[in-house]
Parts: C-alpha cells; structure tokens; sequence
C-alpha cells in the first residue's frame, strides 16, 4: 500500500504565524529540512501586528502538500494554513523592471504600459522604471514584449493570495481576471 | 517580592513538581546554580552534557514525568544536541534550559555564544530564547506544557545572563494559552464506526504497536481489543512492552530484526491496525511492498505521522488511548461471537511460521554466545528490569530475547539509534525508579561513548548493571561487512578496548568477567546482588550475527536468517 500519484501541481498556500523573531526560519527550514520545495514566499504583517502573514507557492503532490499543509501546521507559531488549490481566489505578484529608454523607443514603452495597465514610477534619460502587478502570467508576458527593448534589472515579488468573498446572486466578479 | 530570574527558573521547576535536574555548571548559568542549592531539587552532576540529557530521557520513560536539564552556553549547549535529537525522533518530553550570553552581546560572537536555538530548531519540538525576565515564568510553563503534551517531545529554553539578573514579580501562570497549539485527543467516532467495520471483515488482522502506544498509557486497552477479537500484536523497537511479550498473542517485534512470523503476518494480513506507530523504514523495508494485502487503520495523535509513507484507509486523529477505548465499547456488541475460533486458521499460519523459523542461537563450544547472556539476563530477573540498551547487536539480541511484560520496560535509542545512549538513560531510569532492577545492555563500542557516567553513577550512589556484550568490533557495522562487503572489516575491529574490570575499578565501581559460558550466570547473581554500580564484561564470540536481517530495498518478508 504505497502512495499513488505523481502529480505535481502548484499549491498556493496562506500561512498565519505569530509575528516573532524566529518564525520564518523555523517555516523555511521545515521545507528545506523535509525536501519541500518553495517557489515564492512573501511575508508581512496583518491587521493584528500579532500575526504575520506568509503567502507560499509550492509545488508537489496531493500527498506531498498534505504533508506540507500538516507539518505546517504542527510548528507552534503557525495559527492557521489554507491551501488556496481549488478554491476561488485572487493571486497577485507585483514586478519593478528597469528598462532601457531611448528617443525611438519610449513611445512604443509607454504604449505598452498603458496596455498592460501599469505604471512608470522613474524616469531618467536612459530608463524607465515600470510597476507592474497581476497574474503571474501576465508579468511574464510583460517581461517577453519589454526584452527585446533590452531590460537592465527586474526585482519580482513572490505571489500574495486571498479567498474570494462569497457573492450575492448573480452579481459579476469586477475588476480582477485571473 | 520581586525575584530574580534566577530564582524564578528554581521556583517554576518547584511548581513543575520537578524532583530531579540533570546539569553541569558554566559562567553564565552560575546564578541558578546557586538558586538551585537552596531548594528541594536534587541536582545530578554529570561528566559530560551529552549524558545530562540521555539521563533526562531515560527519567522520563521510565517515571512518566517531564526529564530536566541544565548546561551552559556555547559548548554546554552544543553537547546537548544528539541527546535532544534522540528525544525528538522518539517523542520523549523533557525540557532542556541553556545559558545564553548576556542579550546585548547575542550575534557578536561572544565567548561562549552559540545560536543553539537556530541549531536545534530543527530537532526540538519547540523553543524559545528568553529576552525579557517578564516572559520567564510563562514561556517555562509553556515549556512543560508543550514537552509533554499532544505528542511529547524535547523543548529548549535558552537564557541570556542578564535575563537571569534580572528582577521581576514571580507568578506562576495557571494556565498555558497558546493559541496555535490545540492537539487532538478525541478521536472522532466516525472514524471509529469506520475502523470497526473493516474489523468486523477482517480474517487476518494484525495489531502493529508502537511507541505512541507507551507514550499513551493505552496497554490495557491494546490487550482488551487484542484479546477480545483474538487478533495477534506486534510492536516496533520503541513499542516493546506495551503489549505482553510472554502472551499467547504476541509476535515479538517486527521490522529489521523483527521475527520471522512478525514480519511474515504483517506481509500477508488483511487488515493492520497501527497505534502510535510512524511506518518508520526499518519497519517497512521497501514501501512499495509493505503489508501489499492489508487495509490499514492508523491510530495517531499526530496528524504528519498519518499518510506519510504509506496510504491508510482509516485514519484516526488522536490520543491512542481514547481511540482504543472508543473502538473496545464498539467492538462489546459482537461479544457473542467466537472470535478465537473464527482466528484459528490465521493464527495457526503463525504459528507455523514461528516453528519453521524460530529465534535461535547454539550456544556450544567454550565461547559465550552474546545471545545466551541476554537470556540468562532475562532469566535471572525474571523478566522483571527496567532494560536499556546501547546501539549495535547488543540493542537487536535485547530487544529479541528479552521479553517484556511491562510498559515503560524498555529503554532504546530507537529512532537516533545513538551509541551511548543506554547507560545514561540507565542512570536516569535508575534515579526515577529506584526500587527496580536497571540493567544496560551494552556493546563494547557504544559503552565508551559515555563512560565517563560512570563518574556520575558511582558519585551517586545509583546501582545501575552495565552488561558488556564484548565482541571485539563495532558488531552491527561488521555484520554487513560480513554479509555485504565480503568479509572486509574495515575499521570495525576495536583493538585498544581497555580492561572494563579495571576500569568499574578505577571509578570506584565493581567490576565482573565471564569469559566461559559456565561463568555467565553466577557473574549475573553476583552482579545483582551488589547494590552499587557494575560492569559486567562478557567476552562473547566475536562474529556473532543478529538473524533474521531483511536487507535493505527488500520486502519485509524476504528476511535473510544468517546462522
Ligand atoms: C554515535 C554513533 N556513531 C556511529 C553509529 C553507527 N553504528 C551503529 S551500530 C555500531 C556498532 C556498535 O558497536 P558496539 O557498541 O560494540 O555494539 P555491537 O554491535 O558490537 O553489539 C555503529 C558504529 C551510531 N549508531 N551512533
Ligand atoms: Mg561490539
């Protein structure tokens, strides 16, 4: 009686832990220590600055990430995990890239930027600094129409999630595409 | 009254019910030291830290209380690793405080400073470094609640001197409120009506029990399940004792070293009800085609353990205890029916088993078989002593040919599988049941590993056994030499071992030899008859191997039986 399936799909996971000193080491090192792999993490406090936040992405089997989900919560300082994989939820991952601006091209960059609906936040006479946020996917493909602009840096974050409120009746979803 | 921190440690330990500490003195924790002196807790000063905790953790097992230990900082406090690492793989609650470096010198590598509590984050089922005296009393109470509740285990409580200084008001908290910490002891009766209802069918069912099951107290309640459906036990390392070895029932254990029939019931049962074990891999052999026939019933309190290396059709989420006594009242209404009958084609193909492939040794010749000694062991004491054991073949043969009828009997390093282990936790064992017989069963490598104990057992008065099976050779690792690695026994001979009669003499302990197997006994009566400490030197036959042996990749029921 072994364990069966090899799927290897990606599991967001939220993880409320107590804001102390320690806490985030004792989180990583359960996914080094165990083989667990970790694709992004990102942490901050909540609205109770007792409690941190830490949104993971992670990748494994239904088994593996069961046992993720429950070495998780056997550390001491984690009140609550969810594993947002297959529940309705909004993910998003926010990207500054530095790209390379010159007279011919800063048009076509900032037609870009409109379309993607993100933001120049610097400009000097050699770059653009651009914020996005979104999708994972859309901040890739971002990054695949500004390259061949010739892009100089990118500092990425990893995604932070949320579950879906419930909706009333027939009322549409706004402003957020997956 | 305001106390120091010092003080505050002392009286916690006081309202703990803590009788006994195990420590060793350095500049930073001076201070509870001298707290220590002027109160009702004894402490016992070992040789080394390392000893300070095995003791800790033979307390433990064999009084049920919470093991204690005091060290110092940086080398204190690394000495005290693989003891805490052992107590951790085998769920053993103790709480260990280390000194600390005063808070404003943390992280400038001061004399003495060690990140203990990053070293042993991954080995401690928590821990905490103290910044404030004003969380001191809590974070202690927290410290002996988390030690021994849910699944026990080892917490580390590192203290900055200044901390120890320091001044505050001193009270204890009543009650420990952690929000991120709520075990599970019920066990939900749906799973019960479940478990139970695969046990109704089951034809040939098997009880595989482990250290939880001790952790538990649920012996009673194993035996109640086991007899009133006729279902045949088998326990793991750490479980031996908590089901009677000598009953009709018993398997023995399995695993590695397991017996034959233990190993071949699990192989071909249809039903294996787990409590309180981990499937560990010295228990499974290859996953893939471990018990390929059986449903299994998990019962655990921890939830990690449950679905880790093999699927489980029921798990059960809690103490083993309450499961157990759920699944017994359940189990009442089918009284009626004649469970032994129903279970006498299964148990019959045990015992077959069991007469084809039996435990055994010749003892013939002039030389001590090391198997013989742990017999006449068991004889003498009629099965009665509080056992521990090194790691090797001498660990293998004592859990083999002693039988346990007890609980809290046996005391291994299961999980670390630790060389010098048993003779501290035979101190420790000792000083927690000082009425019983303690015996280590001891390899001649492993004993020098913590030897210098017996500094600590002598200057103690603990009349602690020590039975050297005195082969010659780090015996585990030269039978796979032996079997895998053609007879090429590199660095596995021990030449240099001293005279151990010599040595029990040195250290103001007695000292025995038997070297025929005519002496085996007397030296053992002997020996028990002294109230002090002594060593015991059995010079064994040399290349003894421990049979059966499952290979490793191999099933569980492809056992070599090496003669
Ligand atoms: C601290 C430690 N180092 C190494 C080992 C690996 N090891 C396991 S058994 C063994 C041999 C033990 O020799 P001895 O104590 O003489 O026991 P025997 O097997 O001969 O009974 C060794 C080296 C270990 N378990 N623990
Ligand atoms: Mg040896």
């Amino acid at each position: 009686m072994t364990m069966e399936n090899n799927l290897n799909q990606k599991h967001t996971l939220s993880v409320l832990v107590d804001n102390e000193p320690g806490v985030l080491s004792r989180v990583t090192g359960l996914f080094s220590g165990r083989g667990f792999n970790i694709e992004s993490l990102c942490v901050a406090e909540t609205m109770d600055p007792q409690v941190s936040r830490i949104t993971l992405v992670t990748r494994g089997s239904e088994q593996i990430v069961e046992q993720i989900t429950k070495q998780l919560n056997k550390l001491i300082n984690v009140i609550k995990v969810i594993d947002f994989t297959g529940t309705e939820f909004v993910e998003r991952e926010m990207a500054l890239i530095k790209v390379r601006a010159e007279a011919s091209t800063r048009a076509e960059i900032l037609r870009t930027v409109d379309i993607f609906r993100c933001k120049v936040v610097d400009v000097s006479l050699q770059d653009y600094t651009i914020e996005v946020t979104g999708t994972a996917g859309k901040i890739e493909a971002l990054l695949t129409l500004l390259s061949h602009l010739g892009i100089k840096e990118i500092a990425r974050t990893g995604a932070i999630a949320l579950g879906r409120s419930k909706k009333e009746g027939p009322l549409k979803r706004e402003g957020v595409k997956e | 009254m305001k106390l120091s921190g010092a003080e505050i440690v002392v009286e916690s330990l006081i309202q703990e019910g803590v009788k006994f500490v195990f420590g060793y003195p350095g500049a930073v924790i001076t201070d509870i030291y001298d707290c220590l002196e002027k109160r009702p807790v004894r402490h016992v000063l070992v040789r080394h830290e390392q000893g300070a905790v095995h003791m800790a953790d033979g307390y433990a097992r064999a009084s049920g209380q919470v093991g204690v230990c005091l060290v110092t900082s940086g080398p204190g406090a690394t000495n005290t690793v693989t003891g805490i690492a052992s107590a951790y793989m085998d769920s053993i609650p103790i709480v260990v405080f280390t000194g600390q470096v005063p808070t404003e010198l943390i992280g400038n590598d001061a004399f003495q400073e060690v990140d203990i509590v990053g070293i042993t984050r991954p080995c401690t089922k928590h821990n905490y470094l103290v910044k404030r005296v004003e969380d001191l009393a809590r974070v202690i109470k927290e410290a002996f609640y988390l030690a021994r509740s849910g699944r026990p285990g080892p917490i580390l409580v590192d203290l900055p001197k200044d901390v120890l200084k320091a001044q505050t008001e001193f009270k204890y908290p009543k009650k420990v409120e952690l929000k991120s910490y709520r075990p599970t002891y019920n066990a939900h009766p749906g799973q019960i009506e479940k478990a139970a209802a695969l046990l109704q069918k089951a034809r040939k069912p098997v009880i595989y029990a482990g250290g939880g099951a001790l952790a538990s107290r649920c012996s009673p309640e194993i035996r109640t399940l086991a007899e009133a459906l006729s279902i045949p036990v088998t326990s793991t390392l750490m479980g031996l004792g908590c089901f009677p070895g000598t009953h009709p029932l018993s398997l023995g254990m399995l695993g590695m070293h397991g017996t034959y029939w233990a190993n071949m019931a699990v192989g071909h049962c249809d039903v294996l009800i787990a409590v309180g074990a981990r499937f560990d891999d010295r228990v499974t052999g290859n996953v893939e085609r471990f018990a390929p026939e059986a449903r299994i019933i998990h019962i655990d309190i921890d939830p990690t353990s449950i679905r880790k290396s093999v699927n489980v059709e029921v798990p059960i989420v809690g103490d083993c205890k309450d499961a157990l006594t759920k699944l017994n009242q359940r189990i009442q209404q089918w009284a009626a029916q004649d469970w032994s009958k129903m279970r006498q084609p299964w148990l019959e193909t045990i015992r077959e088993w069991q007469t084809s492939h039996p435990l055994t040794y010749r003892q013939e010749g002039e030389e001590i078989k090391p198997q013989f000694v742990v017999e006449k062991i068991y004889e003498v004491t009629r099965g009665q002593a509080i056992i521990t054991t090194e790691v090797g073949q001498n660990q293998m043969w004592a859990a083999q040919f002693y039988k346990f009828d007890r609980p809290h009997s046996f005391i291994t390093s299961g999980g670390l599988g630790v060389m010098g282990y048993g003779f501290p936790a035979a101190i420790g064992a000792q000083i927690a049941c000082p009425e019983r017989m303690v015996i280590d069963i001891a390899g001649d490598g492993s004993i020098q590993m913590n030897i210098q104990e017996m500094a600590t057992a002598v200057a103690n008065n603990v009349p602690v056994k020590i039975a050297i099976l005195n082969n010659g050779y780090l015996g585990m690792v030269r039978q796979v030499q032996e079997l895998f690695y053609g007879k090429r026994y590199a660095q596995t001979a021990l030449s240099g071992n001293p005279d151990f009669v010599k040595l029990a003499e040195a250290y103001g302990a007695v000292g025995l030899r038997a070297s025929r197997p005519e002496e085996v006994v007397p030296v053992i009566k002997k020996a028990l008859s002294i109230p002090r400490t002594v060593i015991m030197d059995f010079v064994v036959c040399a290349e003894e191997c421990v049979s059966p042996m499952v290979p490793a990749g191999a099933a569980m029921t492809e056992m070599l039986l090496v003669s």
